[in-house]
C-alpha cells in the first residue's frame, strides 16, 4: 500500500458517505429485500408477508413456462455470443492489418454500440416484418411463409440476430485493442521466420488473443442475460406464445403486470446466482488476462 | 505492414466491406422507410433507395410523440448520471486510495460487489425502494425500536417517506449507484507517484486541496472517457425509465417512447401499420449517443476499457 497518506478524519467519512449511503438504499437494501421476498408470500395489497420457505421457488421450478424460458433464454445467450464474437473477431482482425481507411472502418463497426436496445428492436421488427421489410421478397414467393407473430423459431431468430448485432461493437473494441498490443517486434520476428500473414494470424495473434476471449464469452453471455429486455420488449414483446419470453422479461412481466412479487423475487434470486456465477468466473478469467500479459 | 500482400489487401478489403453491409443494412433500411410516405413503406417488395419525405415524417414524428419535452428530459437526466458518476467515483476513489484507514479494504468490497447484479436484475426491489427511498430507514427505525421510543416520548408518528416515482432523482440516483467508474478512477490514482503526494504536503496542501489543485487537472482524459459512457449508458436506459415514469408527458424519455411506436394491433387499431413514422422516431432517438460516440471516440474507447463494462 501507499506509504504517503493522509490520515484518516471527518474528510474521508464525508468522502465516503454518499456513495455508500446510495449502494446502501439502491443496491443493498433492494437485493436483500428480494431475498426476502423470495422466502415469503406477499399479498400484493398489503396486509403482511408470510414466511412460506422454498415454496416459491418450487413453484417457480415446477412450471414448465419457466423452464421454456430458461431455455430460450440459454438459446439466446449462446447464439448472440457465438455470432456476435466470431463476426467482431474476424473483423478486428482484418482491421489490425490497418490498411489504407481503416479509421474509417473502425468508426463504423463502433457505433452501433451506442444504439439502444429498444430501436434496434424496433429497426429489426421493420426489417424481419412480413409485410414491408426484407422478407417481403420471401413471401411474395411463398406467401405467410415469414411471419414473426406466428412462428416461434423466426421470433427467436430476430432476436437473435438483433442481438447480435448490437453485441459486435463491444467485442470488436475489445479485441481490436487486444490485437494492437500485440508487441510489433514480435509480429516482425516471425515474418523474418518466413511467417505468412495468415499463418500469424492463426499461431500468433489467436493465442495471444485468448484472455480476451474468455473475458468477451463471459461478458457477453452476462449481457445477453441483462441486456435483452429492451430488443424483446420492441421485437417480439415475448411471443409468440411465449416463445421469446427471456429471463428479464418474465420478471418484469410477473412483477409488474401480474403483481406476482413473490414470484418475480425467486426468479431474480436465480438469475442473481447465475449472473454471480459468471461473474466469478470472469474475476478468475480477468485474473489470468493480467498475468498474461 | 510487412511484406507486399496485393490479393490479401484486395481480400481484407472485401471482407471489410462486407462486414460493413451486414451491420449497416437494418439502419439503412430504417432510414430508407423513414423517407417514404405510408402507401410506399407498406408495398412489397422493400425500397432500397431513400424517398423525399425524411423531413415531413421527421416532423411528424416529432410531433406525435411530443418529443421536445421527452428530449429536454434525457437530457437532464444523462447530463445527472454523467455528473453524479465522476463526482461519486472521483470522491469515493480519493478516499479509498488516499486515505490509510481501517476497514478500507471491506468498503473497496463492498463498493466493488455492486458490479456483478445490474439494475435488470434486481429491477422489482429496486422499484419498490424508488416508491419510498426512505422505506429502508423507516424499517430500521421500526425493527431496532427507535420508533417506538420516538412516538413515545415526543408523540410524534415516524413516518418516513420520499416518493422518487416520476421525478428526476428518481431516474437518476440508482443509475448512479453502481461501481463502474469508481474503479477507473481507483485504477488511476493508484499510479500517481508517492512523490507526488509527499510534495504536496510538503508545500502545506490537505487532502481536499490536493484533490482539486493536482488530481483532478491530472485525471481530465478521465473525466471525458468516463462522461462518454455514462452518457450514452443513461440515454439508453429504457426498462428502469419505463417503471419509474408513468407521467410520460411531463418526465418521459425518448428512448421509453419507443414502446409506444411499435407498430402492432394496439396502436393501429388494425389500420395500415406506420413505418415511415417509427422508423423517423428511431432516427431521431439513436442519433445523439452515435454522434457522441464517434465525436469522442478516443475517450469512450480508452473509458471502455479502462472499465471493463
Amino acid at each position: 500500500m501507499r506509504r504517503a497518506c493522509f490520515k484518516f478524519s471527518w474528510i474521508a467519512a464525508a468522502l465516503l458517505a454518499p456513495q455508500l449511503l446510495i449502494i446502501f438504499v439502491f443496491f443493498y437494501w433492494p437485493s436483500a429485500q428480494a431475498l426476502y421476498w423470495a422466502f415469503t408470500l406477499e399479498q400484493p395489497w398489503g396486509g403482511g408477508n408470510t414466511w412460506v420457505g422454498l415454496e416459491n421457488f418450487r413453484k417457480v421450478l415446477s412450471d414448465p413456462y419457466y423452464w421454456s424460458s430458461v431455455r430460450v433464454s440459454v438459446i439466446y445467450a449462446l447464439a448472440t455470443t457465438v455470432l456476435a464474437m466470431s463476426m467482431a473477431l474476424t473483423l478486428a482482425v482484418f482491421v489490425d492489418r490497418q490498411l489504407a481507411g481503416y479509421r474509417a472502418y473502425r468508426v463504423a463497426i463502433i457505433w452501433p454500440y451506442a444504439v439502444a436496445a429498444p430501436a434496434v428492436g424496433l429497426a429489426f421488427q421493420f426489417v424481419f416484418n412480413p409485410g414491408a421489410g426484407i422478407f417481403s421478397y420471401i413471401n411474395a414467393v411463398a406467401p405467410g411463409w415469414w411471419d414473426l407473430s406466428r412462428y416461434p423459431w423466426q421470433a427467436v431468430t430476430a432476436i437473435v440476430i438483433a442481438g447480435a448485432w448490437k453485441q459486435v461493437a463491444y467485442s470488436f473494441i475489445f479485441f481490436l485493442a487486444a490485437l494492437q498490443s500485440i508487441p510489433r517486434s514480435l509480429t516482425e520476428a516471425a515474418a523474418m521466420d518466413g511467417a505468412r500473414p495468415l499463418r500469424r494470424v492463426l499461431d500468433l495473434q489467436l493465442p495471444l488473443l485468448t484472455p480476451t476471449f474468455f473475458f468477451l464469452l463471459v461478458i457477453n453471455i452476462t449481457d445477453s442475460f441483462t441486456d435483452s429486455f429492451g430488443i424483446v420488449d420492441t421485437l417480439t414483446g415475448g411471443g409468440p406464445f411465449r416463445a421469446t419470453d427471456l429471463m428479464v422479461y418474465r420478471i418484469y412481466a410477473d412483477g409488474f403486470r401480474g403483481f406476482d412479487y413473490s414470484g418475480a423475487a425467486a426468479q431474480s434470486i436465480i438469475l442473481m446466482l447465475l449472473v454471480m456465477a459468471l461473474t466469478f468466473v470472469q474475476f478468475r478469467y480477468v485474473e489470468r488476462r493480467v498475468h498474461y500479459t | 505492414m510487412i511484406e507486399r500482400t496485393p490479393v490479401l489487401n484486395l481480400a481484407t478489403h472485401a471482407i471489410l466491406v462486407f462486414g460493413l453491409v451486414l451491420i449497416l443494412v437494418p439502419i439503412w433500411l430504417a432510414f430508407v422507410a423513414a423517407t417514404l410516405t405510408l402507401q410506399e413503406v407498406n408495398s412489397a417488395p422493400v425500397e432500397v433507395w431513400p424517398g423525399d419525405q425524411l423531413l415531413v415524417n421527421l416532423r411528424e414524428a416529432w410531433a406525435q410523440s411530443a418529443f421536445g419535452q421527452k428530449f429536454v428530459n434525457t437530457l437532464i437526466v444523462a447530463t445527472g448520471v454523467v455528473l453524479g458518476k465522476i463526482t461519486l467515483a472521483c470522491i469515493t476513489a480519493f478516499a479509498l486510495v488516499f486515505f490509510n484507514f481501517r476497514g478500507r479494504m471491506v468498503i473497496f468490497w463492498m463498493i466493488f460487489i455492486t458490479l456483478m447484479l445490474p439494475l435488470e436484475v434486481r429491477i422489482v426491489p429496486t422499484y419498490a425502494v424508488a416508491a419510498n427511498a426512505l422505506m429502508p430507514f423507516q424499517a430500521i427505525l421500526d425493527a431496532t425500536g427507535l420508533s417506538w421510543l420516538i412516538t413515545t416520548l415526543s408523540g410524534i408518528e415516524v413516518a418516513l417517506e420520499w416518493n422518487l416515482l416520476n421525478s428526476y432523482t428518481g431516474l437518476i440516483l440508482p443509475l448512479v449507484a453502481t461501481a463502474t467508474g469508481t474503479f477507473l478512477y481507483r485504477q488511476f490514482f493508484l499510479t500517481i507517484p508517492d512523490e507526488l503526494v509527499e510534495a504536496a504536503r510538503m508545500d502545506g496542501a490537505g487532502p481536499l486541496r490536493f484533490l482539486w489543485d493536482v488530481l483532478i487537472p491530472l485525471s481530465k482524459t478521465n473525466i471525458a472517457a468516463l462522461a462518454t459512457i455514462m452518457f450514452v449508458y443513461a440515454w439508453n436506459q429504457y426498462l428502469w425509465p419505463l417503471l419509474v415514469i408513468t407521467d410520460r408527458a411531463n418526465y418521459g424519455m425518448v428512448v421509453v417512447q419507443l414502446s409506444d411506436l411499435v407498430p402492432d394491433q394496439l396502436t393501429t387499431g388494425g389500420g395500415t401499420p406506420t413505418w415511415q413514422l417509427a422508423m423517423a422516431a428511431t432516427l431521431v432517438v439513436m442519433l445523439p449517443p452515435i454522434l457522441i460516440v464517434i465525436l469522442m471516440q478516443r475517450w469512450f474507447v480508452r473509458g471502455l476499457i479502462n472499465t471493463d463494462k
